[in-house]
């Protein structure tokens, strides 16, 4: 089965985000592959059975390194459409993918993150599965395909799953717990290195860069700073802290 | 100048309190408020969403069951948007209305922001976290429709008063969708859950095994909060995927937070940071936790959490 798997490149989640003016930031960090769509890559993987998995991505040049992390995990190939922004809208990345998409080939699924961890627009896959005609399905926890269905657990709040039955091909929205993705050994990583990523500029595919969505500044989340300190013996301190929400934080 | 729609998030044919923050937000508004109960069977919510400002009750069905066809809902949902001249709609941010807010949205091509923290309902400007909660975006809306998914707890629900009228709209949406949902597997659990709990309370990996997260259960249990783990608890197999606050697992915003033998990693902090009150309970001065939280409680947790349950009895019983 062909399968077409979408990345984004975003920031390490543990690195620090130095913001620059009002919407830009420090891309000076590490960037990785989207963790949920690792899961994205690992699905595709496994359900590829020797046919091709191939990476769609919408980023700046620099997402190439990206690529190359997800083209070592064993991926076939990769497609970049190249945008000078690094926050687009969820709506303009579909289009470009969709479009990337259709021009390459024809896919058996279509397999992403549930959302991006630097942006968490948590719909592009939904926008996607429209452009391209296909059911949706997100948030994905666990999922097995036979006679042409996918049987899939889709997750809820509190741990409960709904069962979803759907015919492929399919677009997937990838969450925690639908596998262990697979860490790239060097051998790997070298042949990543010859792989081909096809680089398409995204005023080619005809899009407009503009969508209906503008981010008009960011700032760094207010830190609380240094804790009031509790301490004592156990029980002291247990009486203490309750006292301290009851009447000077009022949240009890 | 359109009306407002108000997603009305249903589970199991109840109205949960959750949704009426997100009429709050709604309230102030131009045009009507129209909140969007969809569900093949009537649910009785009028009452309710009318002391927060609702001005219609609309009861929204297809031409084809919704319960067990996401894409009917969200057909369904876009063609009530169309009849109602609905230029915004809000709604809650959990799964199941991210998934009918994203799937309205994408179609009627109409821009969304889910999982915001604040918004402007006429200027259509939100506030919503950036990398993993390190940043908040300002981020503006435009387009004949624009969808706005609300975080639960973001706003605080307020009465408004007045009254709505109610009615119903059956949508053609074509037949059936090719999404089925075949059933549901219910985790049978008495704590609350944690997107929704006002008092969480997780534990990390010094916990040292899944039967300890015992002594959080009976803590919580006096408070009626919810029970949360880090991913390292989760990754040792203390605790189910489902408990995970943080970067992969559950985003929350409790009024009040209390990680117990956790060490505050940014990660971690990616889910909880934007709770009001976070305390940190921690045996290690050095815990990074203790240098971003509002009280810090330096002691061992299978001493303190105990002597907490028992403050919380006596205080609060």
């Amino acid at each position: 089965m062909k399968v077409y798997v979408c990345i984004k490149h975003v920031p390490n989640t543990a690195a620090k985000i130095t913001l620059e003016g009002s919407t830009a930031y420090d891309e000076s960090v590490k960037f990785v592959v989207n963790p949920y769509d690792e899961f994205a890559v690992e699905e595709g993987l496994k359900l590829a059975d020797g046919d091709e998995v191939i990476l769609v991505c919408v980023g700046k040049e620099t997402a190439v390194s990206t690529m190359r992390s997800a083209l070592a995990m064993g991926a076939s190939r990769g497609l970049l459409v190249t945008v000078g922004e690094q926050f687009i809208s969820s709506g303009v990345a579909a289009q470009a993918i969709v479009k990337a998409i259709q021009a390459d080939g024809e896919p058996g699924i279509v397999l992403c993150g549930k959302q991006s961890v630097d942006s968490e627009g948590m719909q592009t896959h939904y926008r996607i599965a429209k452009g391209l005609g296909l059911p949706v399905v997100s948030e994905v926890a666990a999922m097995a395909i036979a006679d042409g269905k996918a049987t899939i657990e889709r997750e809820l709040e509190g741990g409960s799953r709904e069962v979803i039955s759907v015919a492929l091909p399919v677009v997937i929205g990838c969450t925690k717990g639908l596998n262990e993705p697979r860490y790239p050994k060097l051998p790997d990583i070298l042949k990543a290195k010859k792989k081909e990523i096809k680089q398409i500029p995204l005023s080619d595919l005809g899009i407009d860069a503009a969508g209906k969505t503008a981010v008009t500044n960011l700032e760094s989340a207010p830190e609380r700073g240094a804790a009031k300190m509790i301490t004592g013996d156990a029980q002291s301190m247990a009486n203490e802290l309750v006292d301290l929400l009851i009447n000077e934080a009022k949240v009890l | 100048m359109g009306n407002i729609g108000i997603l009305i998030d249903v589970q199991d044919g109840q109205v949960k309190e959750t949704n009426y923050g997100v009429v709050t937000a709604a309230a102030s508004g131009a045009g009507e408020k129209i909140a969007l109960v969809v569900s093949d069977n009537a649910v009785d919510c009028k009452d309710a969403l009318q002391k927060y400002g609702v001005t219609k009750v609309v009861h929204v069905t297809a031409d084809t069951p919704v319960d067990s066809d996401p894409e009917a809902q969200g057909k369904a949902i876009a063609e009530a948007i169309k009849n109602f001249d609905i230029t915004t709609l809000v709604g809650l941010s959990t799964a199941k209305g991210k998934d009918q807010m994203a799937r309205a949205a994408a179609e009627l091509d109409a821009p969304a922001i889910l999982d915001v923290m604040a918004l402007d309902i006429n200027a259509k400007t939100v506030t919503k976290s950036h990398f993993s909660g390190k940043t908040y975006a300002s981020i503006g809306l435009t387009g004949d429709v624009v969808v706005i998914g609300i975080r639960m707890n973001a706003v605080e629900a307020i009465e408004a008063g007045g009254d709505a009228t109610a009615e119903s709209f059956q949508a053609s949406v074509g037949g059936a969708g090719r999404v089925t949902i075949t059933e549901i597997k219910k985790v049978e659990s008495k704590t609350v859950d944690l997107t929704e709990a006002k008092i969480i309370i997780t534990g990390g990996r010094s916990l040292e095994s899944a039967d300890n997260f015992a002594i959080l259960r009976e803590c919580a249990e006096v408070v009626g909060a919810a029970v949360g783990a880090s991913r390292a608890a989760v990754d040792s197999g203390y605790a189910p995927h489902a408990m995970q606050v943080g970067q992969t697992g559950k985003t929350v915003s409790p009024n009040l937070y209390i990680g117990c033998g956790i060490s505050g990693a940014l990660q971690h902090f990616a889910g909880m940071k934007t709770s009001k009150v976070i305390v940190g309970i921690n045996i290690d001065k050095d815990a990074p936790i203790f240098s971003n939280c509002d009280y810090g409680v330096l002691g061992d947790l299978f001493e303190v959490v105990p002597a907490l349950t028992k403050a919380f009895k006596e205080k609060l019983g």
